[in-house]
């Protein structure tokens, strides 16, 4: 065997890669899974988050900017690592799905409020005081005038961050989540060869370039539009 | 409830490790940063070559690593690169995936403040005699950084945080550590004081960016 | 004590004061408006003219005094003030159009969500407040896709399809090109011809000499003096009223 040889059977060993191609898919699946309950559970609560906020009750305002300031300050891994082996000391053991879901959830809620209630303090007050004029509510204006306008806004910061830290479910292989990762991982270990490591590889790819390529499309699109 | 998360006799005997930890994430900071930013910076003036035969290229390879997960990037160094007879060890493989993740990142953030310059600037100075790099480097780029900085703030921040995934490959940061304390003393609060530490750490970087960051907003409506 | 409303008078403001912090912007201003009256207000910047008019409809709280629309104490906690500013229109300088709404669904907006209407006679109302503007065929129009007249009279059409008693406007045609202003100007003629109660804010002394029945001139947060057209532009009494009108007749 020369090198380029040695280079295929190690990274690209069909026999490998076949046998462990149902591992990887089905990691696939999970990491869809729990890509997809973050970025539900964390948007929805991040915008929440935000409409709180817009009521102007100080005291929960600063709860709120608190909770937020701390979850875009700790790093994932770290809060991760935190529910799944700190918590069971008061006898609360989730899963390493739910911990690596709560915790990405945690930090997109942070993240996404931050960008939300930059969207929402960006649209001119003129368009609140027009509103508020022709008899619409508070509730009213927020819901019909300020945030379709502000949602425009947001969307391509928010997408990108939603990508970086969807891309985070990758950490759950640290707590024993058998999505994609951490299915390859011990692909590996069984079988003695690097090939479903390059799989594993190539799923992660599958699932977020074109994210990633979309973000980069809505962002052209948007700054044409401004 | 405080007993268990925020022990102070664990504090007491945990706290040499933990800062030893400490000093090892800003030491690997110190260095990952950099890596970044120059693995950026050469992305950013290469793509500002208009010759789609080098952007789209070079797109593609920002994209690309935008894609991945940075752990994966980094497993795959240390744990499949060895199969192929190269052993690099964790602090290698740490510097290069950073190299490459947060270089992309970097180097896109770069790039959108390099495209903001107005072009007459680089016309300008280059009527002035000044080279293409010397343009880049004296006229274009500080212009470029200034409208970009809160980008380039934040996305230091999540890099000195992304530095806690060394603790995979067993480099003795801040996370690893207290891992490694959490084990000795059967007790989260190592965990916690790990966590408390980032916080303070890298509070005023998060203030700091939010009050930019709803400035640039504001700037679009 | 809530004021008796005098028969005949659509608005009526008393006593209004309002401090910014330490900034006292109004000083006690009294101001009537009668059914089917234009009153013009003018004054130098800062005098206090859009604070008065954004107190007439609450959208600035008033320090103390009282303010009656329609018969409906508007300062009153007990008044669902979202159902009294329908009676009051109001167009700002700056349109406030709502860019991602079409000039239909700008009009329609809050005939639906306050007034109760169906979406179809929210349309049928809108395209007829669209149509007095002179605009029945921009109806699909964004407001990027508008120029400034024209987002101006669909902000007038928002305000009319409400049907309200009272239309306050508050510098309408200042940001307007030159070439733009006289078609807001004859939105407001119609509206006037049509009786509706009006007080406008505006530099456009051409306009007040011809439609208004009567001249307010507001310094420093207060009414220095009022009187007809004629009265102010010609013969103004007071030394300040003359400076003011000499400053601006000179440019
Ligand atoms: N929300 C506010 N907070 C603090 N001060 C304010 C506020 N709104 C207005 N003011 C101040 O109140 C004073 C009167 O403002 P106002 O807008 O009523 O004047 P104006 O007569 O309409 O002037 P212009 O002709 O420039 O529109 C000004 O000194 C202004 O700075
Ligand atoms: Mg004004």
């Amino acid at each position: 065997m020369n090198s380029w040889e040695r280079f295929v059977d190690a990274f690209f060993n069909v026999k490998v890669m076949a046998k462990y191609l149902p591992d990887i898919a089905y990691g696939m699946l999970v990491t869809v899974e729990l890509a997809a309950l973050v970025i539900a559970a964390g948007l929805v609560t991040g915008l929440a988050l935000a409409l709180v906020r817009s009521l102007g009750f100080r005291p929960l305002n600063l709860l709120i900017i608190f909770v937020v300031d701390l979850f875009r300050a700790l790093p994932p891994l770290v809060i991760i690592v935190f529910i799944y082996f700190g918590l069971p000391a008061v006898d609360i053991a989730p899963s390493g799905f739910v911990s690596t879901w709560l915790s990405l959830t945690l930090v997109l809620m942070a993240f996404s409020e931050e960008i939300y209630w930059a969207g929402i303090t960006s649209i001119a007050k003129g368009q609140w005081e027009a509103a508020r004029s022709t008899g619409l509510s508070y509730g009213q204006t927020l819901m019909h005038v300020v945030l379709p306008q502000a949602l425009r806004l947001t969307i391509p910061p928010l997408t990108n961050r939603t990508i970086a830290i969807t891309k985070g479910t990758a950490l759950g292989t640290v707590v024993a989540v058998s999505e994609i990762l951490g299915m390859a991982s011990s692909a590996v270990s069984n079988s003695y060869n690097p090939s479903p490591l390059t799989m594993g590889a190539i799923a992660y790819l599958i699932l977020f370039f074109p994210m990633v390529i979309f973000g980069r499309w809505l962002e052209t699109k948007m700054a044409w539009k401004r | 409830m405080l007993q268990t998360f925020f022990n102070l006799e664990i504090v007491g005997a945990a706290w040499r490790i933990i800062l030893a930890g400490l000093g090892n994430t800003v030491l690997l900071s110190l260095v990952v940063v950099p890596l970044g930013l120059l693995g950026g910076l050469a992305l950013a003036t290469l793509a500002s070559v208009r010759n789609p035969w080098v952007r789209w290229p070079l797109m593609a390879w920002v994209d690309f690593f935008r894609a991945f997960p940075p752990l994966v990037l980094l497993i795959f160094l240390f744990a499949g690169l060895p199969f192929a007879g190269v052993e690099l060890g964790g602090f290698a493989c740490v510097c290069i995936a950073f190299f490459l993740n947060t270089g992309a990142y970097y180097g896109e953030i770069l790039r959108a403040g390099v495209e903001s310059v107005p072009t007459g600037q680089s016309e300008a100075a280059r009527s002035t005699g000044l080279g293409r790099l010397q343009t880049m480097l004296f006229v274009v780029l500080p212009q470029a950084v200034r409208n970009v900085l809160p980008d380039l703030l934040s996305n230091t921040l999540e890099v000195v945080k992304l530095t806690s995934l060394g603790s995979v490959v067993a480099m003795p940061e801040l996370l690893f550590q207290a891992r490694q304390a959490q084990s000795l003393t059967y007790n989260p609060t190592p965990i916690v004081l790990a966590a408390a530490i980032y916080f303070l750490m890298l509070w005023p970087l998060v203030r700091l960016l939010s009050r930019l960051e709803n400035r640039a907003l504001a700037g679009r409506g | 004590m809530a004021a008796k409303p005098i028969a005949g008078s659509i608005v009526q403001a008393r006593g209004i004061h309002k401090h910014f912090g330490a900034l006292h912007v109004l000083k006690g201003v009294d101001l009537l408006l009668a059914e089917r009256e234009l009153v013009f207000v003018i004054g130098p910047s800062g005098s206090g003219k859009s604070t008065l008019l954004r107190c007439l409809n609450r959208l600035e709280e008033p320090s103390s005094g009282s303010v009656m629309v329609d018969g409906v104490d508007m300062l009153d906690a007990r008044t669902d003030i979202n159902h009294a500013r329908q009676r009051i229109g109001m167009v700002f300088q700056s349109f406030n159009l709502y860019p991602h709404m079409t000039a239909l669904g700008n009009v329609t907006l809050a005939l639906r969500k306050v007034a109760g209407k169906t979406r179809n006679e929210a349309d049928t109302l809108g395209h007829a407040a669209l149509a007095r503007v002179g605009l029945a065929d921009r109806a699909g129009h964004t407001p990027g896709q508008l120029s400034g007249g024209q987002q101006q009279r669909v902000a007038i059409a928002r305000a009319i399809a409400l049907e309200p008693r009272v239309m306050l406007f508050d510098e309408p045609t200042s940001s307007l090109d030159p070439e733009l202003v006289g078609s807001v100007l004859g939105v407001m003629r119609d509206l006037r011809e049509s009786g509706m109660a009006m007080i406008v804010v505006s530099h456009e002394m051409g306009f007040a000499r011809n439609a208004a029945d009567r001249v307010v001139f507001m310094d420093e947060g207060a009414i220095v003096e009022e009187g007809t057209p004629a009265e102010i532009f010609e013969r103004p009494v007071q030394e300040r009223t003359r400076a003011f009108i000499g400053q601006i007749q000179r440019h």
